[in-house]
């Protein structure tokens, strides 16, 4: 088929950069680096979370890692400030991160609230953003799901706001599907909600919002076959985004037959 | 002199580089991102810095995360 399925022109811009896949995923809880390379391959991911810590010293160096098996050449790294609990220690791992990528400018701004819920802190959320922002910071940040908010940090600059779904790992899917409704019609960067997906219905149906991506880990990672699920997350994507382009039959209470009614026998 | 490595004390020779503290922790051409004193040490700066008794250093890499 060469209609609209194929349509090479509908790619999710990031900061100026397009990528084909809508479905950026985060590596960590895998069973070790061959998993979690596999996953992402089957994802048909091109934008990759990883986390900023310190080596283990006394630990053996030239063990393989994180690039080794994601290399930035292949990949584009999302750097993250996850475990993050004010504006100094975000900004902190951001400049670090972009130390270690060698001048790489984007990044994955989370602080967190507290270790319950791992709900943003929005106040601490809101500092680190401007402050990176000024330093020159491309900045995709997890937020809440409220939509003034996501407008604020839209306005401050960040390049993609990524609200929520469902609090991180929980996978109980989308939760407030108005307030993302309402935040993907005002916005004028991407929105990628990121955290709270379960399985591949829940990335659908973020998808077949409007939603510009999805950004999940534990859906995938933790899995019986992290592999598969990353294979079907990328069908639901895929899925979703084309029924969002092709656009929903409105809902009726009463039934609308398919056959036509002129012309039946008797 | 002593220095703090990672959170942990950590002795070391006195004017140690971070080029050389690198090399003796294993880390010599790794990819990791270094900082003294919470302020980052740029890679191509790290043969000219000397470490200085109790200076705060971090050695980071990246690894799985989400």
């Amino acid at each position: 088929m060469n209609i609209k399925t194929q349509d090479t022109a509908d790619t999710l811009v990031i900061a100026g950069k397009s990528y084909r896949s809508r479905l950026l995923t985060g590596t960590g809880k895998y069973k070790d680096l061959d998993e979690t390379r596999s996953a992402t391959l089957a994802a048909g991911a091109e934008i990759v979370t990883a986390a900023i810590r310190r080596v283990n010293l006394g630990q053996d160096p030239n063990a393989p890692n994180l690039l080794d098996a994601l290399p930035p050449g292949e990949f584009t790294l999302l750097p993250n400030t996850a475990g993050c609990y004010n504006a100094v220690d975000a900004v902190r791992t951001c400049r670090l991160a972009r130390e270690l990528l060698d001048g790489h400018q984007l990044v994955k701004l989370e602080v967190l609230g507290d270790e319950r819920t791992l709900f943003p802190d929005v106040v601490e959320t809101l500092k680190a953003a401007e402050q990176l922002v000024a330093d020159g910071f491309e900045v995709m940040v997890y937020t809440s799901d409220d939509p003034i908010l996501a407008k604020k940090l839209e306005q401050i600059g960040c390049v993609a706001v990524m609200p929520l779904a469902a609090p991180i790992g929980s996978g109980l899917g989308i939760q407030n599907k108005y307030n993302l409704l309402e935040i993907i019609e005002n916005a004028k960067v991407p929105i990628i909600v990121d955290a709270g997906v379960g399985t591949a219905s829940d990335a659908a149906i973020a998808m077949e919002l409007g939603c510009d991506g999805v950004l999940m880990n534990t859906a995938i990672a933790g899995a019986k076959d992290p592999v598969l699920m990353a294979h079907a997350m990328k069908l639901a994507i895929e899925a979703g985004r084309a029924a969002f382009r092709a656009g929903r039959i409105p809902r009726k209470r009463f039934a609308s037959a398919s056959s036509p009614i002129d012309g039946t026998i008797g | 002199m002593q220095i703090t490595l990672n959170g942990h004390p950590h002795d070391c020779g006195d004017n140690l580089t971070l080029t050389q503290l690198l090399h003796e922790a294993g880390y010599a051409g790794r990819r990791v991102a270094v900082e003294v004193n919470q302020e980052i040490v740029p890679r191509s700066q790290h043969g000219a810095y000397a470490l200085r008794q109790g200076d705060q250093v971090e050695i980071v890499h990246a690894i799985g995360g989400g």
